[in-house]
């Protein structure tokens, strides 16, 4: 397959980019030229522009050349079902019989609580309540710039079932440092099994998560109940008997 | 010009109810001092530097008094008795005490009147030094000219001062009024001011006093070349300040980010801590004719923009009531609010105008801040585009003083340069097309905006007077604001509080109280 602008398989693709050059002809070619190299036919610099002293922005269509075969890309799905607020207090009620412990922190120099915060207060994010409201969940937000030793200590201290790690700076990839860290840690403790890990951030994908050794990955715009939902299903699939 | 009707009567209770707040609070403010305001004594003294292991100078004189507990009689007193035994400048001085060639826990035996003197000069100097910021940024606006307002308001975040250089440059030729290099990411938890040009940040890059004269020497070269004086923002918020404020005042910065409740909420400072240093920042930024733009666009980060729009209003007029406190005239008030209802919401625009609108009227004289919608931003590039398009109409249209662009990538990544462009570009275009449209229309009378904004101020009559009964800090420690709890014995800094003793002085506080932002 390829990208589909209007009719199946013309490949048009839209691209804007910046070239550290002064605008002119030469520019113009020079941003057709390189988007040629980047397997890429019949090209139309549709806009260029001076945006400041020896840059020029450029916005270009292009019909991409290569196919893809579609069965051959693979992708870590999140699988899970997703259930409400009052379906998940019922089932851990039911099913398990006592709280769940999680323990949530924004790790490292990070200083946001946006997504900690989203998932775990009370209020919760876009009327989706956050853990600490859910009958079934005893939670324990530490906030921000949290140290991944510290993070591990409260989680032992208070025997949780789940951790939860968010990182929303992602400057020179920190986030991916971060999140490797604890991980390493928790290793290093030989306490991976004994977690449930979720990471979350607004550049995190459950991809990226499961390939850092996490459970699971929660990016932009998730909200406590598919947090809850998966640490609810992870915990009844690790005690299944 | 369309306007609101507001009830004058209303207007003025809710003026005086914050007045009362910022009364009470100022009563605790007077008995306290901090390691942090100490630092600023020294620095606005003169004395600058780290020592070998990169510990600023002052955090190691105020140390010493601290550990032979003899702050509460404040860092000014024992350093001119100092310099009077040295007979040297405050840096030798300083140096010699760092050193061990001097002591400054005590008075070396010198005449009360020598040592009073020299207070006097060191006052008098540092004086000068803030008045002369204030005039020479007074002869450049001349020079280069003030663009009118809104002004358009661009952060850079590279990391790396120099990198910030070129990004600056780029914005400001794509028609960018004000310059913030946003800092490195907890840099406001630290308790000292970092030294020297810095190349590596997370999140920013540090603010240090060689930062601040490396941006403005190239804004200063832009302003020139664009024949229109830019203005440079940095943050004086945090455990530091006061000293910021201070760093900020001698390298001629224009505005700061000063809120003086920000740190308690968002940062988990010490409530005591922050009133305390927020007072002495405040007087500096008055003396030096530093802007401040307070941080109420953060409470709708956390808390339902329709719901608590009343704690923005709330708290801009406790940020100007607490400001006049310190000196600070209107017109150097960028209170601040924001554009971030929930864009689902039928008639949201309606809502935003009310609110711009409100904050427009309550404070007449003010160059105040409006900032972009961020929490409903999305990964759709060309959707958060239309949404900052909406918000550029609402800020010409209610005629605000600063503001800050809206960033397509807003959801995705810091900035890239062709980013701000986009930015500028459509703010350019909304700010030209609809730019009288403010005193063309009138709003409807008792209509859907006029009712709007009539629901928030009586909200905030409420809760103000529930405030001034019950007290700032009770509130706080009740999470009334941004649904944030902060105990006032809680969070960091308490450490560097302290109640001034019988022999406290700092002269310098007592002349900018006195004499306020006049020459």
């Amino acid at each position: 397959m390829k990208p589909y602008g209007d009719t199946l398989n013309d490949g048009i693709i839209q691209l804007a980019f910046t070239l550290p050059v002064e605008c002119s002809e030469k520019a113009k070619k020079a941003a057709e030229k390189y988007v040629s190299m980047l397997n890429f036919k019949n090209i139309s610099v549709v806009h260029a522009k001076m945006i400041a002293d020896g840059f020029t922005y450029f916005v270009v269509y292009a019909e991409a050349i290569p196919d893809l075969d579609y069965s051959t890309v693979e992708a870590a799905e999140l699988k899970t079902e997703y259930m409400d607020f009052y379906k998940i207090n019922e089932i851990i009620k039911e099913k398990i019989g006592r709280k769940l412990v999680a323990v949530g922190a924004t790790i490292g120099t990070d200083a946001h609580t946006v997504g900690i915060d989203a998932i775990m207060n009370m209020k919760g994010y876009h009327g989706n309540f956050g853990l600490e409201r859910y009958s079934g969940f005893q939670a324990y937000n530490m906030g921000a710039q949290v140290t991944i030793k510290e993070l591990l200590d409260k989680a032992v201290e208070v025997s949780a079932d789940a951790i939860l790690v968010s990182q929303t700076v992602t400057q020179k990839d920190a986030h991916i440092k971060n999140f490797s860290q604890f991980i390493q840690l928790v290793n290093e403790y030989k306490l991976r099994d004994r977690f449930i890990i979720l990471a979350g951030g607004a550049r995190v994908d459950n991809s990226l998560a499961v390939k850092l050794g996490y459970d699971a990955g929660f990016g932009r715009g998730a909200v406590a109940s598919q947090a809850a939902s998966f640490i609810v299903n992870k915990f009844l699939e690790k005690n299944h008997d | 010009m369309a306007t609101l009707n507001l009830c004058e009567w209303e207007v003025k209770r809710v003026k005086q109810l914050a007045k009362s707040i910022a009364d009470q609070v100022q009563g605790f403010i007077n008995q306290y001092s901090s390691v942090s305001v100490e630092r600023t004594v020294l620095r606005l003294y003169g004395v600058d530097g780290v020592d070998k292991d990169g510990v600023p100078l002052v955090n190691r004189l105020v140390d010493i008094l601290k550990h032979s507990d003899r702050l509460v009689g404040g860092a000014s007193y024992p350093f001119a008795a100092t310099m009077v035994a040295t007979g040297r400048d405050a840096q030798t001085t300083a140096e010699m005490i760092v050193n061990g060639e001097i002591t400054y826990d005590e008075l070396h035996g010198n005449l009360i009147s020598d040592i009073l003197e020299k207070e006097d000069q060191l006052v008098a100097s540092a004086l000068v030094k803030l008045d002369t910021t204030k005039e020479r940024k007074k002869k450049k606006q001349e020079l280069f000219g003030i663009p009118p307002q809104p002004w358009r308001y661009i952060i850079v975040a590279t990391g790396n001062i120099y990198e910030d250089r070129t990004q600056a440059k780029s914005a400001v030729q794509a028609g960018a009024d004000m310059i913030a290099v946003i800092r490195s990411t907890a840099q406001s938890l630290l308790d000292y001011v970092p030294y020297g040009a810095t190349t590596e940040g997370y999140g920013g890059t540090y603010a240090t006093q060689e930062n601040f004269r490396i941006m403005r020497k190239a804004l200063d070269e832009i302003s020139e070349k664009e024949e229109r004086y830019i203005r440079l923002v940095n943050y004086s918020s945090g455990l530091c300040m006061a000293e910021i404020a201070a760093c900020a005042a001698l390298e001629d910065l224009d505005v700061l980010l000063n809120d003086s409740m920000y740190g308690i909420l968002f940062r988990d400072i010490n409530m005591k801590r922050t009133f305390i240093d927020q007072f002495f920042s405040r007087l500096i930024c008055a003396r030096a004719g530093i802007i401040i733009n307070t941080g109420e666009d953060n409470y709708l980060t956390t808390s339902d923009a329709m719901e608590k729009a009343y704690t923005v209003t709330a708290s801009d007029l406790i940020n100007e009531a607490m400001a006049k406190k310190a000196n600070l005239t209107e017109d150097l008030l960028g209170l601040g609010h924001a554009f971030e209802i929930d864009p689902k919401i039928e008639n949201a625009f309606l809502c935003e105008i009310a609110h711009a609108q409100l904050c427009r009227e309550l404070f007449p004289n003010s160059p105040i801040k409006y900032m972009p919608p961020t929490k409903h931003k999305s990964t759709d590039v060309f959707y958060s585009h239309c949404l900052d398009t909406m918000f550029n109409l609402a800020s010409v249209l209610t005629n605000q003083g600063i503001h800050l662009a809206g960033l397509l990538t807003e959801a995705i990544h810091t900035p890239l340069m062709m980013d701000r462009y986009q930015s500028l570009k459509s703010m350019d275009y909304v700010f030209r097309i609809a730019k009288d449209l403010g005193s063309e229309i009138e709003f409807k009378s008792d209509g859907f905006i006029e009712r709007r904004a009539k629901q928030v101020l009586d909200k905030v009559n409420v809760f103000l007077g529930e405030i001034d009964k019950k007290g700032l800090m009770t509130l706080i420690e009740e999470g009334r604001f941004a649904d944030i709890k902060r105990p006032v014995n809680g969070g960091k800094g308490l450490e560097g509080v302290f109640k001034k003793g019988w022999n406290y002085s700092n002269p310098i506080m007592d002349k900018l109280v006195l004499e306020g932002g006049s020459k």
